[in-house]
């Protein structure tokens, strides 16, 4: 078995998994085996995943190992943003050529880690394998090895081709390159008893920022974030952190699982989605961290600031309660957020017509059953037909999901909200939860509503009497409209 | 005459360059009832995907054979059979175009003989059409693909025939063209009283409209219908460089004959156009020509004050690029530098010092000192860069609402583009400060790098 191999059947297995936590130890060792339907799939390969887990580090340079395909086709186009370098979002590639494949492209590799370092001297360069030079045989480990001993820089190998699984076992593989390569190699200027490890915060839209200064005001410091607005050399030392919170359910649940194991770092799981579920996650963070040393009055000074801003945020909310209340929400959306955003939006009067259960955990799903009484509206799966059926009967007054259903709900004529990473609106924290109510106020009573649901004249029933009545009206009357009563 | 240079760097930074599978992709999203099948992995598709979901702002139908680690070595029999049966029960559509990628052409799968296998098997797929098509994502670029994908669907759905339809006239667009292109050009030929099949018709599927029910395939384009009765039709016209092979292989097949119009933008390939219309029907040009060419001579008066001598840095595939620096360049504009996506017979004809094979970066380091930048939205971040007025063209345009409806052909294509462009100069002009006039003052910075290329750019035809 190859290393590669090896790799993704460890992290198949993985027993932080909750997935897996479910499983037998049989059917657990059998790994995560879902095949692909040909035809039918849909969904990132294991690079994109790599690639979402790690672009996010802003100041090291991300060089894709392959055709033009993977990067050519995919580049810049993530909202994860930076307080500081902004060579995360240069696209490099090697663009393996005919003559490349025929020939083998580690030595075009390295000639391109070396133009990248001479030229923009970042400090570390990650590199990305992918299907191309993976089936051929090209070794980026030695390659990066090599280089690095050459050029004195760190030179991550990040082995996750696309063709060995989902964008989810991408996620973990990219998190493996950190737990392997970088984690560890160096130590913190200085250390403070509040040091946390944010691991799978992607700084989407600037969603870090949003939630920093509640942490900032506690005096907890975030030492590391794997890996929004992250910053390759504080990511090298955050096997210095007391403890950690894990978000963005399970993408990065081998990085917080390994951590604790190799470093002694305990984290759980947490949200920043919603008011309760902050406060949660602040609730304990401060806890974990007292057990770990922490100043003992931190719960207390974490449960005036909840309070307060808890206080700050329902107060927002109510203006919204009269005029979203009764509204229906069909929510659609991959991860665990869901429940936390059910709560949420149940909390300003709205109902929840459906919310699928794609990639939960069994958990979730109690979670979920829980908050919405029943679990008559849960979706495994919702083909876009459905999905569009049940936009067009009007099942549904709001849509709030990915982009990918974006134009299925507005081909419908449905407000429609985007929730996941390519939204545009920062959703964390205290103001996120009342960003996310304003953008479906906002979505629901925009007037385009109405007119684009009005039947063109001539499609109407009786249109020619109506257009007779128009005609004998007075313009001051109608104002040139036509009337319809 | 440009002379044409390859960048020798190892790696692309920042590229212009997209894969031909994606550009294969585009041409079958150009016809009714289909669906691009991208064989290889999923995540081949998904960028894809992604990718033209941000262009168009639409839904884009387009599926995986969901090749993986072990299926790549063995062989994609399997796959490409398990994905056509499923694709057939789930969406039936009428076409599905077949696309490779650069596993499955590394590894050497025998596509043509997998479907010959399939189709013996499964016999209940015969009322769907299959087309494939080979391309590489290790060679070629975008329009390459789609050059490709459309020599491939005339190579096997067009039939020859001794039947002529006089009224019919073939069109071939390149990828460069968008909806709102293609409705231009069709609208042109009607005028004349002529029937068009344009192939691919993405004037049909992508142009933002409102179905009256989903699919999971293509709502409109062209029909297979109208691309078998292509043999018949009295004429094709091409527009770019890129679909000369599918006009010459339909003249092979049907001896249909055909003109290469390099580009629809500007004076004279729309009066040329226009005059082998007016041939081809054997009627008059409509009047609306004759007053739509006046107002855009009206138009290139009025917008040369503003053209004439600016600097321009253009990065584009080679069909879109040939089209927008020779429109400059007639205009009274220098092309501070072009840069291409691939190779092409036209970049010699770029009125231009060189053409670079290259990419983004290449196109930073030759604008600098530019009165604009001209490529897809990946220049923003050079433009934020370097400071200068950025106008986007070309695919992908994902920061800007109507990149479907932009148009760029045709006398009033021509005189958008001529507004459009001529307003970003205007409102970048400067105005004038006491250190302008300075007697002692330095030579202006921004003469560096332009004046190399002093000689007034001559437009060859």
């Amino acid at each position: 078995m190859s290393a590669l191999q090896q790799k993704v059947a460890s992290v198949l297995e993985e027993p932080g998994c909750a997935t897996n936590q479910a499983k037998g130890e049989k059917e657990r060792k059998a790994g995560c085996k879902k095949q692909l339907t040909p035809g039918a799939a849909a969904g990132g390969c294991a690079f994109d995943g790599a690639k979402i887990a790690l672009q996010p580090i802003v100041d090291v340079a991300h060089l894709v190992h392959g055709p033009i395909a993977c990067e050519g086709n995919s580049w810049d186009s993530r909202h994860t943003l930076s307080s500081g370098s902004h060579i995360y979002r240069t696209g490099f590639t090697t663009d393996m050529n005919e003559m490349d494949v025929v020939y083998g492209g580690e030595k075009k590799l390295y000639r391109a880690i070396k133009e990248i370092i001479d030229k923009y001297d970042p400090p570390a360069v990650f590199v990305y394998q992918t299907c191309l030079p993976a089936m051929i045989g090209d070794d980026i480990e030695a390659v990066c090895k090599a280089a690095a001993a050459k050029f004195g820089k760190p030179v991550i190998p990040v082995n996750a081709p696309g063709f060995v699984g989902s964008k989810n076992l991408g996620n973990k593989l990219g998190g493996e390159a950190l737990l392997d390569y970088v984690i560890g190699t160096r130590e913190p200027e200085y250390t403070t008893p509040c040091d946390i490890n944010l691991i799978g915060e992607y700084n989407v839209v600037g969603e870090l920022w949003q939630v920093k200064p509640l942490f900032d005001e506690l005096g907890i410091r975030i030492l590391a974030t794997i890996s929004g607005d992250g910053r390759y050399n504080d990511i090298a030392t955050a096997h210095k952190a007391r403890a950690a919170i894990m978000l963005c359910s399970q993408a990065l649940i081998n990085v917080a699982r390994k951590m604790e194991e190799r470093y002694g770092i305990p984290f759980f799981e947490g949200s920043f989605y919603g008011v309760s579920d902050m406060s949660d996650a602040l609730r304990k963070i401060s806890a974990l961290l007292v057990r770990q040393g922490g100043p003992a009055d931190l719960p207390e000074r974490a449960e005036a600031l909840i309070a307060r801003e808890e206080a700050k945020a329902w107060a927002r909310l109510e203006p919204y309660k009269a005029r979203l209340k009764g509204k229906r929400v069909l929510l659609f959306t991959g991860g665990v957020k869901s429940w936390s955003v059910v709560s949420a939006l149940q909390e300003v009067g709205m109902e929840i017509v459906g919310t699928s259960m794609r990639k939960t955990t069994a958990n979730d799903r109690e979670k979920v059953k829980e908050i919405m009484g029943t679990d008559a509206h849960m979706f495994d799966e919702l083909p876009p037909r459905e999905m569009y059926r049940m936009l067009r009967d009007s099942q549904a007054d709001v849509m709030l999901s990915g982009g990918r259903s974006q134009f299925v709900a507005l081909k419908a004529k449905t407000p429609w909200v985007e929730i996941n990473q390519e939204r545009h609106h920062a959703l964390a924290g205290y103001d996120g939860i009342v960003n996310l109510v304003d953008e479906i106020d906002k979505a629901l009573y925009n007037p385009v509503w109405q007119q684009v649901r009005q039947p063109a004249p001539w499609e109407r029933p009786d249109w020619e009497q109506d257009l007779e009545e128009w005609q004998s009206c007075s313009q001051e009357e109608c104002a040139g409209e036509v009337c319809h009563g | 005459m440009a002379e044409v240079k390859h960048s020798r760097k190892a790696c692309a930074v920042n590229p212009l360059k997209m894969s031909q599978p994606i550009g294969a992709a585009l041409a079958f999203l150009g016809m009714d009832q289909a669906l691009p099948l991208l064989h290889g992995s999923q995540g081949c598709t998904a960028f894809g995907l992604v990718l033209f979901v941000k262009h168009f702002r639409e839904t884009i139908p387009l599926q995986t054979t969901a090749m993986n680690e072990v299926t790549t070595i063995l062989g994609g029999l399997e796959n490409v059979e398990q994905a056509l049966v499923n694709i057939h029960k789930r969406a039936a559509p009428a076409l599905v175009g077949l696309i490779s990628t650069g596993i499955t052409e590394a590894k050497g799968d025998d596509v043509d003989g997998f479907l010959q296998l399939i189709r013996q098997k499964h016999p209940e797929l015969a009322d769907m059409e299959v087309v494939f098509v080979s391309t590489p994502d290790f060679a070629g670029a975008f329009q390459d693909g789609w050059g490709k994908a459309v020599l491939r669907m005339v190579e096997t759905i067009a039939k020859p025939s001794n039947v002529r339809r006089p009224w019919q006239v073939n069109i071939l667009p390149g990828c460069h063209l968008t909806p709102g292109d293609i409705e231009e050009v069709k609208e042109m030929v009607e005028a004349f009283g002529l029937t068009p099949v344009v192939l691919p018709d993405l004037s049909g599927s992508m142009d933002g409209h409102i179905p009256e029910t989903f699919l999971p395939t293509t709502l409109g384009g062209t029909r297979l219908d109208e691309l078998r009765s292509m043999g018949e039709s009295a004429y094709t016209l091409v527009i770019g460089e890129q679909g000369r092979a599918a006009a010459a292989k339909l003249k092979d097949i049907a001896g249909v004959p055909y003109t290469v119009f390099d580009r629809l933008t500007g004076l004279r390939p729309c009066d040329d156009f226009l005059a082998l219309l007016s041939r081809i029907a054997n009627t008059e040009v409509p009047p609306r020509f004759k007053r739509q060419r006046s107002q855009l001579l009206d138009a290139m008066l009025d917008g040369h004050f503003h053209f004439g001598k600016k600097k321009v840095a253009v990065a584009a595939e080679p069909d879109l690029l040939y089209a927008l620096t020779t429109f400059l360049t007639e205009m009274g504009a220098e092309i501070q530098v072009a840069v291409a996506s691939t190779e092409s017979p036209l970049l010699n004809r770029v009125p231009a010092d060189e053409v670079l094979i290259g990419d983004l970066e290449d196109f930073e380091q030759g604008a600098v000192g530019a009165d604009l930048l001209i490529t897809h939205a990946h220049g923003r971040q050079a433009a934020a860069r370097l400071g200068i007025p950025f106008w986007r063209s070309g695919l992908p345009t994902f920061d800007r609402l109507g990149a479907a409806h932009k148009v760029s052909v045709g006398y009033r294509g021509t005189r958008n583009l001529i507004f459009e462009v001529g307003n970003v100069f205007i409102e970048n002009l400067h105005e004038a400060v006491p250190d302008d006039f300075r007697p002692t003052a330095e030579p202006a910075a921004s003469c560096g790098t332009g004046c190399a290329h002093g000689a007034a750019a001559v437009a060859c035809h």
